[in-house]
C-alpha cells in the first residue's frame, strides 16, 4: 500500500512540478520575517541567502551545482514550521537536504520527523543542546556553540573579570529568562556551577512575549546582584535594558545570551545600552573579506536581502552568512565524497556534516577568519567548536571585548551525555557506534 | 434535482430518528468516510498526511470541545489550549509511568486528567456568566501552562520543559509512519465525532441547550443546574484533553508547553465561531477554514509569483495573508453570523428545491 501510495505521490509530483534543472542544490529557506521576531528571523535567513546568492554568481554554484532556495513564513510558529518543513521536504530535484529551524520551538518538533526522513537539522546556537552527542542524534547539529557551553563560558568570563574564578564565592548572579524552553536551557548548568565556584543563583522568569519587566528589575534592585545573565530574545531585550537603566543597575554587570546582542536588541533602548555586554559565535562587520565578496557580487548588481542596507554586516546578517558558509562547506564535503558537480541527499549531507573540519586555514581561503570560530564536527561531538567571544555596545557599534574562549567542556559533556542517555532510553534508541564510518 | 427526500418513507421511530434521516447524505457520509479512510491513505503523500490533514483533525477535534461547552452549553470558555496541554502532558506522563499502558489508554487518561481541571474551573459557572466566566477560564489558561513551567514532574524533570512523546505502538506494531499517526487520528475523531452527535441528541444534550438558552428557564422546568454546566465542563475539556494528547502525539512530536498558549485557544474560538456555535459539522469546516486557508493562500502567493515572473517582497507577502484573513474573518461575521454551518444549511434547504423553485 505504502508504495502504491509513494508511487502516486512521486506521479503526482513529476506531473505537477515545473521543470527544474538537475543541477540544483535545494536548501529551504523556512525563515521569518513578520511578528515579533522578524529581526532575527529576517536578518539571519538574509544572510544566508546572501551567501547562497554570492556563491552562485562568483563561482556559479558549489563545483557547478547551483544553490536554489524558497523562503516559507514559519512566524517563529512550531505548526507553521512543521508545515514549512513538510512542503521544502519535497521541492525538487533532492527535496530539502538541510534544514535551519531558527526557532528552538521548532527544532525540537522536527528532531523526531527530520531523523526518520535523514534530512540534517543544524541548528546553530539554539536547540537541544544534548543533540551534541551525535550518537544519539544522528540528524542534528547544534553546530558551534550550545547554550550550555555559551552558559560556561559566561561564567568564565565574569569571573575573569572579577579576577579570578575563587572570586565567585559568596557573589550573587541573577538569570533573568525568557520564560520558554529556550530561556529554561542554561538553568541546569548554572545551578551546577553554583555549587562548584560556590555563588548564589537566583532565576527570574519574564514571560513571552517580555515588553513588561517593571516587576522583575524591581526584584533585582532588592537582591543587588554582582551579574545578572539576560537570556531573553526579541522585544523582551530593549525593554530589559532599559528596566535595568530605571532601577540604576549597572549596565556592564549585565552579560546577554547571543540572541540578546544584536543592533536590534540595543538600538531601541537608545543610550541605556551603553556599555552593554553580550556573547556571540560570530563577529559583526562589513570588512570581512566574504562580506566584501557579497557586497560586490550581490548587493552592488542590486540584488540582496536587504532593502535597508544600514543591516548589512549586522549581527544577524552575519550569522546567516555563518549559516551560509557552514551549509556550503557541508555540501562541498559531500561533493567530495560521494561525487563532484553532483546534487547531494539528505544522508550525504549528513555525512557531510559530520565530517566538516574548517581550521584556520580553511577560514582564510573563505574570507572569514575572526567572522566565526573553527570547526571540527564528528560522529561524537556535533558541536564542534564551543567557543564564544564577547562584545560590548559602545553607543554606537558592537565592540568584540574578547578573543574567543572555552567553555567548560567536561562539565557540559557530560550533562550532555547523561541528558541524551535518558532520551535514547525514553524513545528506545540504541546509540551509534562511532567507531564505524556509517552513511 | 439529486438532493430531493420524496418517496422516502418512514416507518418506524428508528427509522425517523437516525442522525441523517436523508437517503442521500447517509450515501455522502459513507462515501467521506471511505474516502478519508481508504482513497486519502492510498493517494495522499507525506505532506498532506503529516502538515494538512493531522492538524485539521486534531483541531478539529479541540473545536468540537470547545462547541460542546459553548455551543451547546453556552459557557464561554477561554482556556481550551489549557485542557489540551492537559491533556497532552498527562498522556505523556502516563506513558511514561504506567508500564505497558496502550496508547487509547494513554490518551484517555490525559482526556480524564483535562476533565476533572475543566471541572474545577468550571465551577465559577455556577456563579457567574457569559464575559466573567470567560475571564475566569482565562485564569485556568494562565495557571495550567505556569503550572507546567514549574511542577518538573509534570514534563520529568526535563531542563526546559520539554516532552518529547513516546513512539505510538498498536498491538506492537510500531506507528511511526506519518500516514498511520494520520488514520489513527481519524479513527480517534470519527469514533468522538460520533459520540458527541449522539450526545447532543439525547436528554443531557438537550439538557445543555436549554441551559444555553434561558438557564433560569432551564431550572424551573427541573433541569439541575451544577450537575448540568459541570457535566458540559467535563466532557468538553474531555475532547479538549484528548485532542491535546493527539497533538503532541501524531502532530509534532516533541511539545513545549508553549505550544499551547492563549493564541491557541483564541484560534480555536474563532474556529468555533465561523465554523458556527452549536454545529458538529461547523467545528470540522471551521478548523478547515482557519487551518487551511493561510497555507493556501501563501501557495496561491507564490505560484502567482512563479506565473508573473515577479518576485514580491516576502513581507509583503506574509502581511497581505494575515490582512486578507483579518478581512474574511470580519465579512463572514458580518454575512453569516451563524458561520459555515448555517450557509451549508441554506445550501442544503436550496438544493432540496432545485432546479424548479416555488
Amino acid at each position: 500500500m505504502k508504495r502504491i501510495a509513494f508511487a502516486a505521490a512521486t506521479l503526482a509530483i513529476a506531473c505537477a512540478a515545473p521543470v527544474y534543472a538537475q543541477n540544483e542544490q535545494f536548501v529551504p529557506a523556512n525563515f521569518y520575517w513578520v511578528g515579533p521576531y522578524a529581526p532575527g528571523g529576517s536578518g539571519f535567513g538574509g544572510g544566508l541567502i546572501d551567501y547562497m546568492q554570492m556563491l552562485n554568481a562568483r563561482d556559479g554554484g558549489i563545483n557547478g551545482v547551483k544553490l536554489t532556495w524558497e523562503k516559507c513564513e514559519t512566524e517563529y510558529n512550531n505548526a507553521r514550521g512543521v508545515e514549512c518543513y513538510e512542503r521544502s521536504k519535497k521541492h525538487p530535484p533532492t527535496g530539502a537536504t538541510v534544514i535551519h529551524p531558527l526557532s528552538t520551538g521548532i527544532t525540537y518538533s522536527l528532531i523526531d520527523k527530520a531523523t526518520a526522513d535523514h534530512i540534517p537539522i543544524i541548528s546553530m546556537g539554539y536547540g537541544r543542546t544534548s543533540a551534541a552527542d551525535g550518537r544519539v542524534f544522528p540528524y542534528v547539529f547544534p553546530l558551534i556553540t550550545t547554550y550550555w557551553s555559551q552558559a560556561t563560558v559566561m561564567v568564565k568570563f565574569m569571573g575573569q573579570k572579577m579576577g579570578g574564578m575563587d572570586k565567585w564565592k559568596g557573589k550573587k548572579l541573577v538569570l533573568v529568562y525568557h520564560d520558554s524552553a529556550y530561556g529554561k536551557e542554561p538553568i541546569p548548568v548554572l545551578t551546577d556551577m553554583a555549587k562548584e565556584y560556590g555563588y548564589q543563583l537566583t532565576t527570574i522568569a519574564v514571560p513571552h512575549p517580555g515588553n513588561e519587566q517593571q516587576a522583575q528589575w524591581q526584584q533585582i534592585r532588592q537582591i543587588k546582584p554582582d551579574w545578572v545573565i539576560l537570556w531573553g530574545w526579541g522585544v523582551m531585550n530593549p525593554t530589559a535594558i532599559k528596566a535595568a537603566a530605571k532601577i540604576g543597575y549597572p549596565r556592564d554587570k549585565i552579560v546577554g545570551v547571543w540572541w540578546s546582542g544584536a543592533e536590534e536588541d540595543v538600538i531601541p533602548a537608545g543610550s541605556a545600552a551603553k556599555g552593554y555586554i553580550s556573547a556571540g559565535f560570530n563577529a559583526p562587520g562589513a570588512d570581512f573579506p566574504v562580506m566584501k565578496d557579497i557586497k560586490k557580487y550581490v548587493y552592488d548588481k542590486g540584488k540582496g536581502e536587504f532593502e535597508d542596507k544600514s543591516r548589512f554586516g549586522s549581527i544577524y546578517h552575519t550569522r546567516g552568512v555563518v549559516a551560509g558558509i557552514v551549509t556550503a562547506e557541508a555540501i562541498r564535503n559531500a561533493q567530495a565524497k560521494f561525487g563532484k558537480g553532483k546534487p547531494i541527499t539528505g544522508e550525504q549531507m549528513r555525512w557531510g556534516i559530520e565530517h566538516l573540519n574548517i581550521d584556520e586555514k580553511r577560514l582564510k581561503e573563505l574570507g572569514a577568519t575572526g567572522l566565526m570560530p573553527t570547526l571540527k564536527v564528528s560522529c561524537m561531538d556535533h558541536e564542534g567548536s564551543g567557543l564564544v567571544k564577547f562584545q560590548q555596545w559602545d553607543g554606537a557599534k558592537w565592540k568584540v571585548i574578547t578573543g574567543w574562549m572555552e567553555p567548560d567542556r567536561k562539565l557540559v559533556r557530560s550533562m550532555v551525555e547523561a541528558d541524551a542517555a535518558q532520551y535514547a532510553k525514553e524513545k528506545g534508541i540504541t546509540p551509534r557506534d562511532c567507531s564505524k564510518d556509517s552513511l | 434535482m439529486l438532493y430531493r427526500e420524496a418517496g422516502q418513507f418512514k416507518s418506524t421511530y428508528a427509522e425517523d430518528q437516525q442522525i441523517f434521516p436523508i437517503r442521500q447524505d447517509r450515501i455522502a457520509m459513507l462515501a467521506l468516510l471511505v474516502v478519508a479512510f481508504v482513497v486519502v491513505p492510498l493517494t495522499g503523500d507525506q505532506y498532506w498526511f503529516a502538515a494538512i490533514l493531522t492538524p485539521f483533525l486534531v483541531l478539529s477535534l479541540a473545536t468540537l470541545g470547545l462547541n460542546i461547552l459553548t455551543g451547546y452549553a453556552g459557557q464561554l470558555s477561554l482556556g481550551t489550549a489549557a485542557f489540551m496541554a492537559v491533556g497532552a502532558f498527562m498522556a505523556y506522563n502516563a506513558m511514561l509511568r504506567i508500564p505497558h499502558i496502550p496508547i487509547v489508554g494513554a490518551f484517555i487518561i490525559g482526556g480524564l486528567c483535562a476533565a476533572v481541571v475543566g471541572v474545577i474551573f468550571g465551577l465559577p459557572s455556577l456563579r457567574i456568566k457569559g464575559l466573567y466566566l470567560a475571564v475566569a477560564t482565562l485564569a485556568c489558561q494562565f495557571f495550567v501552562l505556569w503550572a507546567i513551567n514549574r511542577i518538573g514532574w509534570l514534563s520529568n524533570y526535563s531542563s526546559s520543559g520539554v516532552i518529547t512523546a513516546q513512539r505510538i505502538e498498536i498491538f506492537g506494531y510500531p506507528v511511526d509512519h506519518s500516514e498511520g499517526k494520520y488514520l489513527l487520528t481519524l479513527s480517534i475523531v470519527s469514533v468522538m465525532a460520533l459520540l458527541a452527535k449522539n450526545l447532543m441528541r439525547s436528554e443531557t444534550g438537550r439538557a445543555f441547550m436549554a441551559v444555553r438558552d434561558m438557564d433560569v428557564a432551564a431550572s424551573v422546568i427541573g433541569i439541575p443546574m451544577m450537575k448540568t454546566k459541570l457535566l458540559a465542563f467535563a466532557i468538553s475539556s474531555f475532547y479538549c484533553g484528548v485532542a491535546g494528547a493527539l497533538y503532541a502525539f501524531c502532530y509534532l512530536g516533541t511539545v513545549e508547553p508553549e505550544a499551547f498558549t492563549l493564541d491557541l485557544s483564541f484560534r480555536i474560538l474563532f474556529m468555533m465561531i465561523i465554523g458556527g456555535a452549536g454545529s458538529i459539522l461547523g467545528s470540522f469546516l471551521g478548523a478547515a477554514f482557519i487551518t487551511l486557508f493561510p497555507i493556501f493562500l501563501n501557495v496561491v502567493s507564490k505560484s502567482l509569483e512563479n506565473a508573473l515572473g515577479i518576485e514580491i517582497s516576502h513581507a509583503i507577502v506574509s502581511n497581505t495573508e494575515a490582512m486578507i484573513f483579518g478581512g474574511l474573518i470580519i465579512f463572514f461575521l458580518i454575512v453569516e453570523p451563524n458561520g459555515l454551518a448555517r450557509l451549508w444549511q441554506i445550501t442544503k434547504e436550496k438544493l432540496r428545491l432545485w432546479p424548479f423553485p416555488h
